[in-house]
């Protein structure tokens, strides 16, 4: 029987992944994905702690369908923005995105 | 009914049944025996779907010929049946060409992808009731998310491939698929609607009277998007020989483009066995609640037949442009079944509450399952032949309209230009 | 603890899946890579909600990540190539970067096994559980504002990336 803290444990993991990708990598999409990857990470625990708490409620279950749909929205979003800054400025690095900085 | 048929009559409850108590002799227990029996079944499912493409192409190749008044072939074996074994021996036999530049594991994974998106559609396809692979309660939405991976087959084959070509290809795949997924998914509501399951087998039994009966509007979008999301002609942009060589599979060679070509194949068959389970009443037909075993060959029957239309539209529609592929998808076949699907879930509501507070009487109750007879449904499926016809006037009328409007354009900038041409003669 | 069965072995392939598809986002050089890693452990994620009974929940896991997010996102990178071939992948603070995830990861793990050592589900998952949460959306009692709020946060996120991507 796999328990409850080997989900909790993974999507610790890969939330931990999620944090380095997006404080150390320099590409806009790259960061986005690692994005993802948290939204993952937590959707996971979402789940797991659905699963294993309180299965006959729907709550849990409801919680992670909406996470789906915001992090639809949020791709959608962030990837047009991204297109569109490549397309103003001819970068996708995050260090070239710079001008609201002194 | 005697006992000793009851092996033949259900036959896939026989096999699966011997192969149980089988195993459990051999000394397994109940779990691994069942686990087995699962394996066997997929390993089962998986061949029959490459092994009936040899059929498939052999078909294809015949009926374009007939269509074209050609003969087709016909040296290879007893009327040329043996004619695709020759040529996969010949694609086997060739060597793999990796081009130098191209990125090696996504080039190889691609065709895998691919042919395996194709072949988990199968899992949850009743060939009878009683054959099914696996009956999950989100049937329709596991053939929705299977058949989204082949989307990334094509892209990671145009990447890696390393050419324009190529790449060209997946884009318009890309741009093409996930635009025709849409009309796809809302057809696909309409049966769910009507059933009031995902259940594929629930699907099937409700189906007394076949959906494309009632619904004939969402079965035949549902065709054409699925045919488009195939890639097959007229919809065949992602590969078309004329302008961008083979699309994705430009690079491909030997064993692996025998794999893609195979992918592509199967799942022009795999959406008629689709088509039939949702619209045409999957293994429904005479005798078969006696005799299940009949089911195989009524489904396997109405997919043939769905699948001459598909080579049929292949030999008769020539290949539309991009822009007009776009425009009959966003303009015309999303903005209708967004229509249908609304007014059926209306009416399906109307009817659900008058018929509970006992307005509407005893023809309306009829349930989809169980006791309902094709006659107890028919003033259901009158009303919905209504919804049906309405929307489909509205939309020719408006499309007339259109033509219209385009066609008077169209003579205004003759005139405006008739001067001109008559100064210069 | 663990114990040997065919649902811990599916547990571990799925996890090394979905943490190793992770580990190739963030430390691949190639973009187009690490989008395919992306895929990875996104379907590994996927497999997770098989083995918690969320059949469901995998199936749009992988319908709305692999069918539509990783395409958008592989498009994207393709379209935005020409600074894809920069060596660096990483900026000057990674060293710093990595410490910091690393104490996380770690304080979460310690943190989940003292609180929810080993714990087994509570109840079994209801049969009819997709029906129940299909009524749910629809009803008052249930969740049908926040499925409102939801739709049109999803129509606003299209219309906005349409409008900010615009080619004009």
């Amino acid at each position: 029987m796999v328990t409850l803290e080997f989900y909790l444990i993974v999507a610790a993991i890969l939330f931990s992944i999620g944090v380095y990708g997006v404080l150390a990598r320099r590409n806009a999409v790259a960061i986005l994905m690692s994005v993802e990857l948290m939204l993952n990470a937590v959707n996971l625990n979402l789940v797991a702690f659905w699963r294993f708490l309180a299965p006959t409620e729907l709550n849990g279950f409801v919680f992670a369908v909406f996470v789906f749909a915001v992090a639809a929205a949020e791709a959608a979003v962030g990837l047009a923005l991204i297109i569109s800054i490549y397309r103003n400025r001819q970068t996708v690095l995050a260090e070239q995105i710079n001008m609201l900085k002194w | 009914m005697p006992e000793a048929l009851a092996p033949i009559l259900d036959i896939a409850t026989f096999i699966r049944e011997t192969l149980l108590s089988l195993f459990e002799t051999l000394g397994a227990s109940p779990e691994l025996a069942n686990g087995l029996v699962t394996f066997i079944g997929a390993f089962l499912i998986a061949n029959f779907v490459l092994l009936i493409l040899v059929v498939n192409i052999w078909m294809e190749r015949k009926v374009m010929a007939r269509l074209q008044d050609r003969i087709g072939p016909n040296r290879v074996g007893p009327w040329g049946l043996f004619q695709t074994v020759a040529d996969l021996g010949k694609l086997l036999s060739k060597e793999i060409i990796i081009p130098s530049q191209a990125d090696l594991i996504p080039f190889l994974l691609a065709p895998l992808l691919a042919v395996m998106s194709v072949i988990g559609i199968w899992a949850v396809i009743p060939f009878a009731e009683t054959a099914i692979g696996t009956d999950v309660s989100i049937g329709v939405l596991y053939f929705m998310a299977v058949s989204s991976f082949g989307i990334m087959a094509i892209l990671m084959a145009g990447w890696s491939s390393n050419n324009k070509y190529a790449l060209l290809g997946a884009f318009r795949a890309v741009a093409m698929l996930v635009s025709y997924e849409v009309p796809i998914i809302l057809t696909l509501m309409v049966p769910v609607l009507l059933t009031g399951s995902m259940r594929m087998n629930e699907i099937v039994m409700a189906q007394n009277i076949w959906f494309i009966f009632m619904v004939p509007l969402a079965g035949i979008i549902f065709y054409i998007s699925q045919v488009a999301e195939v890639g097959r002609q007229p919809f065949d942009l992602l590969e078309a020989e004329s302008e961008i060589v083979a699309g994705y599979h430009i690079e491909y060679s030997g064993f692996a483009f025998a794999i893609f070509y195979a992918a592509e194949w199967a799942h022009g068959f795999a959406i008629c066995a689709l088509f039939v389970t949702l619209f045409l009443g999957g293994w429904q037909g005479p005798f078969v609640d006696q005799i299940p075993t009949l089911g195989f060959i009524y489904f396997l029957g109405k997919t043939f037949l769905v699948y001459i239309i598909q080579i049929w539209m292949r030999a008769t529609v020539p290949r539309l442009r991009i822009d007009q592929i776009m425009d009959f998808c966003w303009k015309l076949l999303i903005p209708v079944s967004l229509a249908l699907v609304v007014l059926i879930a209306l009416t399906e509501g109307i009817i659900t509450t008058l018929a509970e507070q006992g307005i509407l009487t005893a023809p309306f109750l009829a349930n989809y399952f169980s006791t309902a007879t094709a006659a107890d449904m028919l003033p259901r499926t009158f009303v919905l032949l209504t919804i049906n016809a309405f929307i489909t006037i509205v939309t020719l009328f408006l499309l007339a309209r259109r033509g219209r409007a385009e066609r008077e354009r169209f003579e205004a900038m003759r005139q405006s230009m008739a001067p001109i041409e008559a100064g210069t003669d | 603890m663990l114990t040997f069965s065919p649902v811990s072995v599916s547990f571990f392939i799925m996890a090394l899946f979905t943490i190793g598809g992770g580990l190739g986002v963030v430390t691949t050089r190639n973009l187009v890579h690490a989008a395919l890693f992306l895929v990875l452990s996104l379907f590994g994620i996927a497999g997770l909600y098989v083995l918690l009974e969320a059949p469901y929940l995998a199936v749009i896991q992988v319908l709305v990540y692999v069918g539509a997010i990783s395409i958008l996102i592989t498009i994207t990178v393709m379209v935005t190539r020409r600074l894809m071939g920069i060596e660096e992948t990483y900026n000057r603070q990674w060293p710093i970067a990595a410490i910091i995830s690393g104490l996380l990861g770690a304080g979460l793990i310690a943190l989940v096994v003292a609180q929810f050592g080993a714990l087994t589900p509570v109840a079994d998952v209801p049969v009819d559980n997709i029906e129940q949460l299909g009524r749910a959306f629809v009803t008052h009692q249930g969740f049908l504002l926040p499925f409102e709020v939801a739709s049109v946060l999803l129509l606003a996120a299209m219309i906005g990336s349409i409008v900010i991507s615009r080619d004009v």
